[in-house]
């Protein structure tokens, strides 16, 4: 199993063991259950939904509306306050109930991080897409980080669709590539992974293992 | 949990307190192929910054007529051990102002015994 959920707790300096400096970003990984498990026969894919962050205080599973307590009971899990799919080859083969944490993992292992990255707002075309500012001077006037011209004249008449305007930026999914795992810590489900990763502190964060 | 509670073995416990205008000996380890030696990089600290294991600290030193800074991250294991050789008694935190400085007024003058 090459997959897991983590939690990211925050970034932190780490000396590899040639004495390097890194930056590092800690996560709590797992660990998780895998709560269902879909097949190409029944669901014409294959995947594992596994959950993260156990519910359950005191032997009691506590605030899980009744849909969701039926799906954990069908498992035969704790409820979980997450619930992520991974679809990987494979994957319809896994047994509902499996255990997935940080041993499945090794020091030295690329993987890749998946996270919702910080919203940023209303943002103008310059931070969002990265345009240029206008000129200063040379006559410039009542608008120096606008977009400029956004299209051309009696055709088409319109503005093409997908044209780089100012808009809500951030909260977007985002996947960071080809990562170093730096450090694990098994008994506290720890993983120290080499530089940032997208999102906020105790964002949900989906790790899964490069192919080779 | 705490991001600085998880990587604290990596804080060394042996490096003496210090801060801007004290005058220091770093002694580095330098690695040449296989060989491992002791370089010594003496001279003033400018600032102290940043806290847990990613503290660093940075030192000023003229050599052969030209300023030459070098910044440390004060838990490298490249640095075998630092050690303090004048207190300096300054009123900034951060000494930028030391950079400006030659000859003369490029003195600073020594803290007080136990007030330091």
């Amino acid at each position: 199993m090459d997959v897991i959920l983590g939690k990211k707790l925050g970034m932190a300096s780490f000396f590899g063991p040639a004495g390097r400096e890194f930056p590092v970003t800690i996560v709590e990984a797992g660990p998780c259950k895998v709560v269902q498990v879909k097949t190409i026969e029944k669901d014409k894919y294959e995947a594992i939904q596994i959950g993260f962050i156990s519910k359950r205080f005191k032997d009691k599973d506590v605030k899980v509306n009744k849909p969701l307590s039926g799906h954990f009971k069908k498992a035969g899990t704790e409820a979980f306050r997450f619930l992520k799919e991974f679809r990987f080859e494979g994957a319809g083969k896994t047994e509902v109930g499996t255990e997935i944490n940080v041993s499945n993992f090794n020091e030295g292992d690329n993987i890749h991080v998946t996270g919702i990255s910080k919203g940023k707002g209303f943002q103008g075309t310059v931070k969002r897409w990265g345009m240029r500012l206008q000129g200063r001077s040379h006559g410039t006037h009542e608008s120096k980080r606008g977009p400029g011209s956004i299209g051309q004249c009696t055709w088409p008449s319109r503005v093409w669709k997908g044209k780089r305007m100012a808009g809500r930026m951030g909260s977007d999914q985002v996947t960071i590539k080809d990562v170093e795992i730096l450090k694990i810590i098994p008994e506290k489900n720890i993983i120290f992974i080499k530089g940032s990763l997208p999102g906020a502190k105790n964002g949900i964060l989906k790790i899964r293992k490069m192919e080779a | 949990m705490d991001v600085n509670t998880l990587n604290r073995e990596q804080i060394k416990a042996d490096r003496p307190d210090f801060h801007a205008g004290d005058t220091l000996d770093v002694y580095l380890k330098i690695v040449e192929g296989n060989k491992e030696r002791i370089q010594v990089f003496s001279g003033v600290v400018i600032q102290v910054k940043g806290t847990g294991v990613g503290k660093s600290f940075t030192v000023r030193k003229i050599s052969n007529g030209i300023g030459v800074e070098k910044i440390f991250p004060l838990n490298s294991p490249f640095i075998d051990k630092i050690v303090r050789v004048k207190e300096g008694k300054v009123r900034q935190a951060r000494i930028y102002y030391f950079r400006e400085r030659r000859g003369k007024s490029a003195r600073i003058a020594e803290a007080k015994k136990g007030k330091a």
